[in-house]
């Protein structure tokens, strides 16, 4: 890839495109599966799609949380799933599987690979969320106070509501769409009308919350002449990057998402309007943010599958809006279409992918 | 062949717990120092702002930044949300809203709860100021909490030398995450069966091979595994370790010997104490079976059941 420099986007040095998703049925609780268990069926629906085999991939790709599973190197027990001998070249990444499919995009980019097994899981429901996510913050000032995700996301919320940039009826109406929406998505957690709720951490009810629950997703990337054999009508990616804005919430306008914006600028977001926008934005006031940040108009489809409000398996939310947004490419139902993942407390770390199908 | 049946779902409490012991640089230092003197410091950028809570390199340009100020107890909130319902470790055991606060002379927010009447007494731009904790020994937990606070920003920054006797270092950090672990249906099948002393794997529909103890998938095929294979009980030593080190809250003796052990009938070997024997006369090829204790939910360890030693040939792949 040409270096960026100025910070404008830079074509991709081959072309490389989303060729299968699947994802679980999003649940509550899923005591009944390990977590290979859990992931192993969308592995094996991901591989029939495109007719391959384990051995006839070239690079795999997962993401997952030790802190979610309680346990050390959680993620060599899903390595099972994927048929991990005789060796592969595999690597993981302890991030949103956005992270990973973001690995093994570059590692085509390279040439080391043509093909990629990209996939993440997450099982929120034997821990607390709110409490696990507490640990990935700034241990000396922040994490000792132990602020839950949720509170650190009504902080932004209020200070959307404090500049006049949303008020809690426009907060309902996001959470009202999405789950609208989500009624046409068979694998959502939370699905059609519901009211508000209770205040979970003031400003934010219920309703703007995102469900807690367990799932996987996975995804199959080719390069080049490979793409043709796999699928009938592949999501080329155009374009992805990430971006990360300083740790400490002090010092940060909770208002915009600046990292959003400049991975979307260097992902080539803003050449052509999009018609497709999958954010994931798990608190409704986050979408508000990324709209502005991402420059979406009324005329773009946001969350067409629901979002993250409608299911929210942590680790693999964010490499579903990816997944989501190329399905819909696959189906004739968007030819243009940004995939955005988050990370971290209020927006913290962003990834833009931009997605398109050919006409 | 037959599918496994539903097994009795296993839980059982997890608790993953640990005091995470961290050294503080230069500024991190003056900075939780100060807090225990009740003096809050900042630190000046190359641009001239003050961070509060301050840091050792600059958020925007990356520079080290070691000039420090002292900076007001008092300031204003930029944003809050408020938490009816605190939970464990956080500063507050009664509702209380979380802040943001600029303190005056900062040009940054920190953040920690305000203790108010309710979310009616609380608003952005409101005055508030620093409670101090009775005992403080140098963390952000120094501040007990804020404040609501009459009053005018009378604060003029101050430079300061970060100086203090016997400066904090270091901080413990205790952390503590609970959860309610199952191990799914394949691992719970396994221990359910242990308890009625069988063991039990699962084969592969594919390659055939036998997974002791099984864990739902294949790792070479990839594939799940459902059918339930009784293997054992009895098994062959295909390698071995001895142990001199005695473990923690562990009551065995040292020297003992730690094996792995291709259990008959089974794809590849498990591990298990070998007892019954002395630890220098355990060999590749040993013929061992389970010892169970009353009311053991898993085998105790393995003893030789006196049959002549297996044939290498019988275990080579399974080493």
């Amino acid at each position: 890839m040409a270096p960026t420099g100025s910070g404008g986007p830079a074509r991709p040095a081959r072309d490389v495109a989303i060729v299968a998703f699947a994802q679980t049925d999003h649940l509550r609780r899923t005591d009944e599966l390990s977590e290979v268990e859990m992931l192993m069926p969308v592995l094996h629906r991901v591989l029939d799609a495109t007719g391959l085999k384990t051995s006839d991939i070239g690079f795999t790709c997962s993401g997952s949380s030790d802190y979610l599973a309680g346990r050390a190197f959680s993620f060599t027990m899903a390595l099972d799933g994927v048929g991990a001998w005789p060796p592969i070249s595999e690597s993981h990444v302890e991030m949103d599987g956005a992270w990973a499919l973001y690995e093994a995009w570059v590692k085509i980019l390279t040439g080391e690979a043509d093909t990629a097994l990209v996939y993440s899981y997450g099982k929120s429901s034997p821990g607390e969320v709110r409490d696990v996510l507490t640990r990935q913050l700034d241990p000396y000032y922040v994490a000792p106070l132990w602020p839950d995700s949720v509170a650190l996301a009504a902080l932004q919320a209020q200070a959307l509501i404090d500049a006049g940039e949303a008020d809690e009826a426009a907060l309902a109406s996001i959470a009202d769409r999405s789950r609208a929406s989500a009624t046409a998505n068979p694998h959502a957690q939370v699905r059609g009308s519901r009211p508000p709720g209770d205040y979970v951490v003031r400003p934010l009810r219920t309703g703007d919350c995102p469900p807690v629950g367990d799932g996987a997703a996975a995804v199959i990337l080719a390069a080049g002449d490979r793409v043709r054999e796999l699928c009938a009508r592949p999501a080329w990616i155009r374009g992805m990057d990430h971006r990360i804005e300083a740790h400490s919430l002090g010092v940060r306008d909770l208002t915009d998402s600046p990292s959003s914006r400049l991975a979307a600028t260097h992902a080539g977001a803003f050449e052509r309007p999009v018609d497709t926008a999958e954010l994931h934005a798990p608190f409704t006031s986050q979408e508000v943010v990324l709209r502005k940040a991402l420059k979406l108009g009324d005329g773009v489809a946001v969350n067409p599958s629901g979002g993250a409000l409608a299911a929210n398996p942590v680790m693999a939310a964010g490499l579903i809006r990816l997944g989501e947004a190329a399905a819909r490419i696959h189906r004739g139902e968007s030819d243009r279409a940004l995939a955005h993942a988050t990370s971290g407390p209020c927006l913290q770390q962003n990834l833009v992918a931009v997605l398109e199908g050919e006409s | 062949m037959t599918a496994a049946p539903s097994p009795d779902l296993l839980r059982a409490p997890l608790v993953v717990e640990f005091p995470f012991t961290r050294s503080l640089g230069p500024v991190q230092s003056a900075f939780l120092t100060g807090l225990r003197e009740r003096t809050v410091l900042g630190v000046r950028t190359g641009a001239g702002s003050v961070l509060v809570p301050p840091v050792e390199y600059d958020p925007v340009t990356a520079a080290e930044i070691r000039e420090l100020v002292e900076v007001a107890s008092t300031g204003t909130v930029t944003t809050w949300a408020w938490n009816p319902s605190p939970r464990r470790g956080q500063p507050l055991d009664r509702p209380f809203a979380w802040v943001l606060v600029q303190l005056d002379g900062a040009d940054t927010g920190l953040l920690h709860a305000l203790d108010a009447p309710g979310p009616d007494a609380v608003h952005s731009g409101m005055r508030v100021r620093i409670r101090w904790a009775g005992q403080r020994t140098g963390a952000i937990t120094d501040i007990a909490c804020f404040e609501p606070h009459e009053g005018g920003e009378d604060h003029e920054v101050t430079p300061h030398s970060g100086e203090f006797e016997d400066l904090v270092t270091g901080i413990v950090a205790p952390a503590r995450l609970d959860y309610t672990y199952s191990p799914g249906r394949a691992q719970s099948a396994y221990i359910n069966s242990l308890s009625a002393r069988k063991t039990v794997g699962e084969r592969c529909p594919s390659c055939r091979k036998v997974y002791v103890p099984p864990r739902g998938a294949c790792p070479t095929c990839g594939l799940a595994t459902q059918e339930r294979v009784e293997v054992g009980p009895a098994g062959t030593v295909t390698t071995y370790c001895i142990v001199n080190i005695k473990a923690r809250n562990l009551d065995i003796e040292v020297p003992y010997v730690y094996a792995h052990i291709a259990l008959d009938g089974a794809g590849l070997a498990l591990h298990g104490r070998i007892g019954g024997i002395p630890y220098d006369q355990v060999r590749m090829g040993l013929r061992v079976e389970p010892v169970w204790t009353d009311g053991g939910r898993y085998p105790d360890h393995y003893r030789p059941t006196g049959e002549p030693d297996a044939d290498y040939e019988t275990y080579k792949e399974l080493i």
